[in-house]
């Protein structure tokens, strides 16, 4: 494995951009180097970007951390903090840092980032004055603040204003002075800055617009004590904050005698004119251009990493550019042009003064070259994407300024009815794994990404349950301008077959085990891999009932063990009560098992069991064994199957039910126990219109009426509430058992592995639903045929095989003890 | 102290599935692989600590059942865009005998 020798590659600069190159070369070549980091500060690497979030109070420093120090421990990289390398002997290729040490190198990364840009004032020296830059001069205005003293900013752009309101959240009294007439006059037209002056003067602070700094002014105990404009005007300070821009920090490239013009030079390749040595981040120059935003050095990032890895192909070009402004309830965004240029240029504008919303669009043949927006962004990400693909607007021209919804007759921007565009970027889209839109979209813009598949891996949205999958598939198709069809992907990166193709292939060719599907097919790995070998146990048990044998190692946990795996790695137990019914013998057994086993919860799930929460793996045979010999059985409550039939007491007690619901649902429930589905399957039967056992939100639902009983279908009550709709009204209790095992058959037998029957009959529509299981009777028949015929062989305790300890006994024992 | 430690037999563990070792610094999994290689990897995710030794093995690699992260066997990292790594155990297999590198508390002899 090892035959060839690491190189050493010392990256100098702990910040961003050197770890963000570090994280992109783990991730394509982990093996080829020892990697040493030299940092100036003191803490592990960091967001900088979110520094003005931690001055206003947002964050904590730890909040912003990127990778911590056991991070370069697992990745093996030695890092040494509050170290800066003070020299580079290029001939001997090695660096030496202030405390001595000498590191040599076969490969030099240069990340040394920008020095805060200090203009030549007097007074620059005195205590009180500091940079918005790192987290020291955080720490020196938080102080400050502490102690209720009063801040002058120098620096209308990004960064000042970043300061100014982190200052003004803190409790101080905050002036801004601003050399243009126009605050952050780079990324706002007048216009728009103007807004944004009048509303951060209603929150409170002060500016003091074309104002130049003379100078600032000292106390006689030496403090700063205030800043003196040109015109004469004088504001008083504690603290004078200088946030008017950055410069490249090149120091130690130019001791070192490579090629400096503003910033470090920098080819194609982020090779510097030495070509062992690398520079990404804001102190480098690139084709006459420096660096300020995150965007563009992330590319840096991924470019250098190629390299460094030996990869020759990668080259980078700067995107363009866009400008958000972090402060809480200001929405502004900026990209490309601010306003026309000459005559050929035109701008379309949408002012409403009341609402204190302003869109530009600067138009240029037909061609949107630049936005400018305050108050409503929510359509930046799509005008950012019409500036960087040159898209033709003449056919929108009319609509585009009110946005993508209106802009977009078709469906584009809207997500099963949810319009993404106007989302709010705080809005969350993923529940399972807290991701909100301006994730999603960040991911997709900073990353490139292109399908649902990249956005689930790198954003983890719609990553679990996937429920959110559609409404994250509108956000890519809004953010990348694209219609992203949804078309029949394959089931998994083994296969470009779809679901479809694959169960058509396994009947069609008798393909009757896994393997076999595998080699028939052109599956690219043997094993398959953990989204395929599920799906087609699945197939395969559903295809050949009698004479498929399950494959264990291709069952998710939970039907690996028959029980359900709990956060903390425990198991929970349902016990099967058939219809919810249970009795004395039962509860006692259950109480006893919990007792005994010291099984810390008892919980009354919604489908009306009794789930045992928190037993240990290895007590789960004893446990079912104790459950076993009181009656119960598996309630499948971990199985993509059947779980449960809720009920409610129906005429047997309730004063309005019309029929024996309880009868009915244990009845349907012995019916249908133990049968394996695409995904779990639970039923409900109501015993009068009244629907206490909430039937029209399940699978299937049944609701007595005088009449008989209506049976509906595609029922959810998961994310996403979709109730069931109607499928028939029959007479006896004997039909409601051969349309319910029908309609299960065909969902069996038809659905995609792990979709519920809520998207099944969305996909294939009620119309076919009705046609296959209503008005076929033959066809009714035979599927009831077929799944009794399949029950057969499902219908065995799986509890029971496993007490016995004659089945899977080493899945419950660990192997040795050491120790 | 590193020793070599004889844990079981290679039948011992299913093919493409996993046995654990308890140890006195946390649960061991133990894989084996289609191809009949052992690999050793602490039994705690990168991510929230999941217990590897019942996710689905596949090739090289094991994804965790609680929240699908992809597992290296061979380094225990995790596959790109997830980051993290579970220590892996050295195991070598003499004889169909699994073996494994394991700390062992030496008992100090007193008097």
């Amino acid at each position: 494995m090892n035959a060839v020798p690491r190189q050493k590659l010392v990256v100098i600069g702990n910040g961003m951009a050197g770890m963000r190159t570090v994280e992109e070369l783990l991730a394509i070549a982990p093996a080829r180097y020892d990697i040493t980091v030299f940092g100036a500060e003191p803490h592990p690497n960091y967001n900088r970007i979110m520094l003005s979030s931690v001055l206003a109070g947002e964050k904590q420093v730890d909040d912003i951390v990127i990778n911590s120090r056991a991070w370069y421990a697992e990745n093996g990289i030695t890092l040494h903090t509050g170290d800066p390398v003070v020299a580079i002997n290029r001939a001997a290729k090695t660096v030496s840092s202030a405390t001595g040490l000498v590191v040599t190198y076969d490969r030099l990364l240069l990340a040394t980032g920008s020095k805060p840009l200090m203009p030549p004032l007097p007074g620059l020296d005195l205590p009180g004055v500091v940079a918005f830059r790192d987290i020291a001069d955080v720490e020196k205005m938080l102080d400050a603040a502490e102690k209720q003293q009063r801040a002058v900013v120098i620096g209308g752009g990004l960064l000042g204003l970043e300061a100014a309101w982190g200052l003004k959240r803190r409790g101080m009294p905050v002036a801004l002075v601003h050399l243009m007439p126009t605050l952050m006059e780079r990324q706002l037209d007048v216009e728009a800055g103007g807004l944004l002056q009048k509303d951060l003067t209603e929150r409170g602070l002060h500016f003091f617009t074309s104002g130049q700094t003379e100078e600032i002014m000292g106390a006689e105990e030496g403090c700063a004590k205030g800043v003196k404009l040109t015109d004469g005007r004088e504001i008083p300070a504690d603290l004078v904050v200088v946030a008017i821009g950055i410069r490249p920090n090149v120091d130690l490239a130019k001791a070192a005698g490579l090629d400096i013009n503003r910033g470090i030079e920098v080819g194609d390749d982020m090779a510097t004119s030495d070509p062992a040595i690398f520079s990404v981040g804001e102190c480098v120059e690139h084709r006459g251009q420096i660096f300020g935003l995150v965007a563009p050095i992330w590319e840096q990032a991924k470019v250098c990493a190629s390299r460094l890895a030996g990869r020759d192909e990668a080259h980078y070009e700067t995107p363009p550019l866009s400008t958000r402004l972090k402060i809480t309830g200001i929405d502004v965004f900026s990209a490309g042009q601010l306003a026309a240029q000459d005559e050929a240029d035109e701008e379309l504008v949408y002012r409403d003064t009341a609402r204190g919303i302003y869109k530009k669009l600067v138009i240029r043949s037909d061609r949107v070259v630049g936005a400018v927006m305050y108050g409503d962004v929510a359509d930046g990400s799509w005008y950012f994407q019409l500036i960087r693909e040159k898209a033709d607007v003449s056919a929108i021209r009319d609509r585009m300024i009110f946005g993508q919804a209106y802009a977009d007759t078709g469906c584009k921007g809207h997500g099963g009815g949810v319009n993404v565009a106007a989302m709010s970027d705080d809005a969350q889209v993923c529940g399972c794994n807290g991701v909100s839109k301006g994730a999603i979209v960040k991911a997709i813009t900073e990353k490139g990404l292109t399908s649902l598949d990249e956005v689930k891996a790198h954003t983890k949205a719609s990553a679990s349950c996937g429920q959110c999958a559609s409404v994250v598939q509108a956000i890519l198709a809004h953010v990348t301008g694209e219609v992203v069809e949804s078309k029949a992907a394959g089931m998994c990166g083994c296969t470009d077959l779809s679901h479809d193709e694959v169960r058509k292939e396994i009947l069609r060719q008798e393909l009757k085990n896994q393997d076999a599907v595998r080699s028939a097919l052109g599956w690219r790995h043997a094993d398959g891999c953990a989204k395929c070998r599920p799906a087609l146990n699945y197939y395969l048990l559903c295809a050949w009932p009698a004479e498929y044998v399950d494959d264990y190692q291709s069952r998710f946990i939970n039907e690996r063990a028959h029980a359900n795996i709990q956060k903390d790695g425990t198991y929970s137990v349902i016990p099967r009560m058939w219809g919810g019914l249970t009795n004395p013998t039962e509860l006692r057994a259950i109480a006893d098992v919990v007792d005994k086993f010291k099984i810390p919860t008892v919980k009354v799930t919604g489908g009306q069991r009794l789930d045992l929460l928190g037993v240990r793996k290895e007590d789960l045979p004893a446990v079912w064994a104790d459950l076993g010999k009181a009656g119960l059985v598996s309630g499948h409550g971990y199985a993509k199957g059947l779980r449960t039939v809720k009920t409610c007491v129906g005429s047997e007690w309730c004063r309005f039910g019309t029929q024996d619901s309880t009868g009915l649902g244990v009845k349907l429930e012995k019916m249908m126990w133990g049968s394996w589905t695409p995904h779990k399957v639970k039923l409900a039967v109501s015993g009068c219109p009244r629907n206490c056992a909430e039937a029209t939100i399940k699978d299937m639902g049944v609701v007595c009426v005088e009449a008989g009983y209506d049976i509906s279908v595609g029922g959810n009550g998961g994310i996403e509430l979709r109730g069931t709709d109607h499928l028939v009204r029959v007479a006896t209790e004997a039909e409601v058992l051969e349309y319910c095992a029908a309609f299960m058959q065909i969902y069996r037998e038809e659905a995609h592995y792990l979709e519920r029957t809520a998207p099944w009959v969305e996909r294939v529509g009620m119309d076919y639903v009705t046609k296959r299981v209503v008005e076929d009777e033959e066809g009714r028949k035979a599927a009831h045929a077929r799944f009794l015929f399949s029950q057969k062989y499902a219908q065995t305790d799986p509890w029971a095989e496993r007490a016995s300890g004659a089945v899977d006994a080493h899945e419950f024992k660990t192997l040795a003890e050491v120790g | 102290m590193q020793d070599w430690i004889k844990i079981g037999h290679m039948n011992d563990i299913p093919r493409l599935g996993a046995r654990t070792v308890q140890t006195a610094k946390g649960d061991v999994a133990v894989f084996r692989t289609s191809d009949d290689d052992i690999f050793a990897l602490f039994n705690r995710c990168p991510h929230k600590g999941g217990p590897l030794s019942e996710g689905i093995v596949s090739g090289h690699v094991v994804v965790c059942p609680l929240h699908s992260w992809t597992i290296d066997l061979e380094t225990g990292q995790a596959t790109a865009p997830d980051k993290g790594c579970t220590r892996p155990v050295e195991s070598k297999v003499v004889d169909g005998q699994v073996w494994l590198k394991l700390e062992t508390a030496k008992k100090v002899a007193h008097g």
